[in-house]
């Protein structure tokens, strides 16, 4: 995993995720989750490439209790796109590296 | 991008058949690439433990196996990429494969691009679909604690997935669309004798109500017997209906039966196309098996290398 990546719990969400100024993509995952281990890779490239503009955060949700049902988890992963406190994009399931490459790019053109 | 380079051999698909032919294709010297595709490993990384691989008496996880199948293939030279092949053409030699807009040329290709869940076929499923629908009980179940949902189906897979579920939820209802199921003895009786397990038979979904917000609410059950109908209150809809083959960007390409799957020649990976291979779930709609797989998967880099080698 990325160094880059952080950690993200019910106690720090609200300080590292609603009051970043970046962009923030928190991703749900869990250990028995297959395509979570898939996206894992992409998520480590993409938080080292767009480590400027963009933090991605993890929550697993063995050990977080609030946030998934917080969000209305309901499937893993699923990746909440964050920016300025709002929600402002989600995708469930694998997604290709060019999606979310794509995605993340929209948000940061609009400022 | 565009790479000019002919490959020797394309590999389309990461499941058990894509990455044994990758081993073998790998060792034959043919430097394989995998287009991994949008599950890389396949539908064993949706699954929990594997427990009739032969070599893994205490059984194995899906997704682990996978790995180590794909460090396999690696360990001999094959380049795996998580790249999903959207378009190919075998018109003519070399063969050209798609990645967008990416264009990948090769001698010979390979698909084992398996087969994904059946879904029904509701346009509630483009909504929610992740958010209430499921078709991965082992990843999405941990969702549903307490909660009552519904397991569509009545094959063994279905029989499986609610026994499964009763785990988190506080009732599972099985909805067949017949009297009798098709599931083997054993996995219906596993399920006759669980308390937390309700059976409606002869029933079909013919809708499902909820929001991305809320969840699933409810579903509109169809009797297939009289024609009526009734809301039934659940929060989940787990589909275990069977599978369909990933064909979708072979139509008209290559050869498929009636129900999509690619025809290959008995006892070999040939399709109608001469160098072009299949092995795996996308051309065998009767024994699935990570071990049948795996086999056809061999089969496929043996027809590859025999074909190379007469070009």
């Amino acid at each position: 995993m990325s160094d880059k990546i952080i950690k993200i719990t019910d106690q720090n969400f609200d300080e590292l995720v609603i009051k970043a100024e970046k962009l923030v993509i928190v991703d749900f995952w869990a250990e028995w989750c297959g395509p979570c281990k898939a996206i894992a890779p992409i998520l480590d490239k993409i938080s080292d490439e767009f480590s400027d503009n963009v933090l991605v955060g993890k929550v697993n949700v063995d050990e977080v209790k609030e946030a998934p049902v917080k969000y209305g988890i309901r499937s893993i992963p699923t990746l909440l796109f964050f920016h300025k406190g709002d929600i402002v994009r989600q995708e469930v399931g694998l997604q290709s590296e060019q999606a979310l490459v794509d995605g993340i790019n929209q948000i940061i053109k609009k400022g | 991008m565009t790479d000019k380079t002919i490959h020797k051999t394309i590999i389309i698909g990461s499941g058990p058949a894509g990455l044994t032919a990758a081993i073998y294709a790998a060792r034959a010297n043919l430097s394989p690439i995998v287009f991994e595709g949008n599950q890389p490993g396949g539908q064993l990384t949706i699954t929990t433990d594997v427990e009739n691989y032969p070599g893994f008496p205490d059984g194995i996880l899906g997704p682990d196996m996978m790995d180590l199948f794909r460090k396999q293939a690696q360990k001999f030279g094959a380049e795996c990429f998580y790249k999903h092949v959207s378009k190919v053409d075998f018109s003519n030699s070399p063969f050209k494969v798609y990645v967008q807009e990416e264009e990948y040329l090769a001698e010979s290709v390979i698909i084992s691009t398996g087969a994904s869940a059946r879904m029904l076929g509701l346009d509630a499923e483009k909504e929610l679909m992740g958010y209430g629908i499921s078709t991965c009980a082992t990843c999405d179940g941990y969702f549903f604690k307490d909660k009552e949902i519904v397991v569509v189906g009545g094959g063994d897979s279905a029989m499986e997935e609610a026994s499964f579920l009763t785990k988190f939820a506080s009732k599972v209802s099985i909805i067949h669309r017949r009297e009798e199921f098709r599931a083997s003895k054993i996995m219906i009786d596993r399920v006759l004798d669980n308390p937390k397990i309700e059976i409606i038979k002869n029933a079909v979904v013919a809708d499902i109500f909820g929001s991305q917000k809320d969840g699933v609410s409810s579903i509109l059950l169809k009797n297939t017997i009289d024609g009526k109908e009734r809301n039934f209150d659940c929060e989940g809809v787990f589909y275990g209906i069977g599978h369909k083959p990933n064909t979708d960007q072979f139509k008209g390409v290559i050869n498929l039966n009636d129900q999509g799957y690619i025809v290959t020649d008995p006892g070999s990976t040939l399709t109608n196309v001469d160098g072009v291979f299949a092995c795996g779930d996308v051309q065998d709609d009767h024994y699935r098996q990570a071990i049948t797989a795996a086999g056809s998967g061999c089969m496929a880099a043996i027809d590859a290398e025999k074909y190379l080698e007469d070009l």
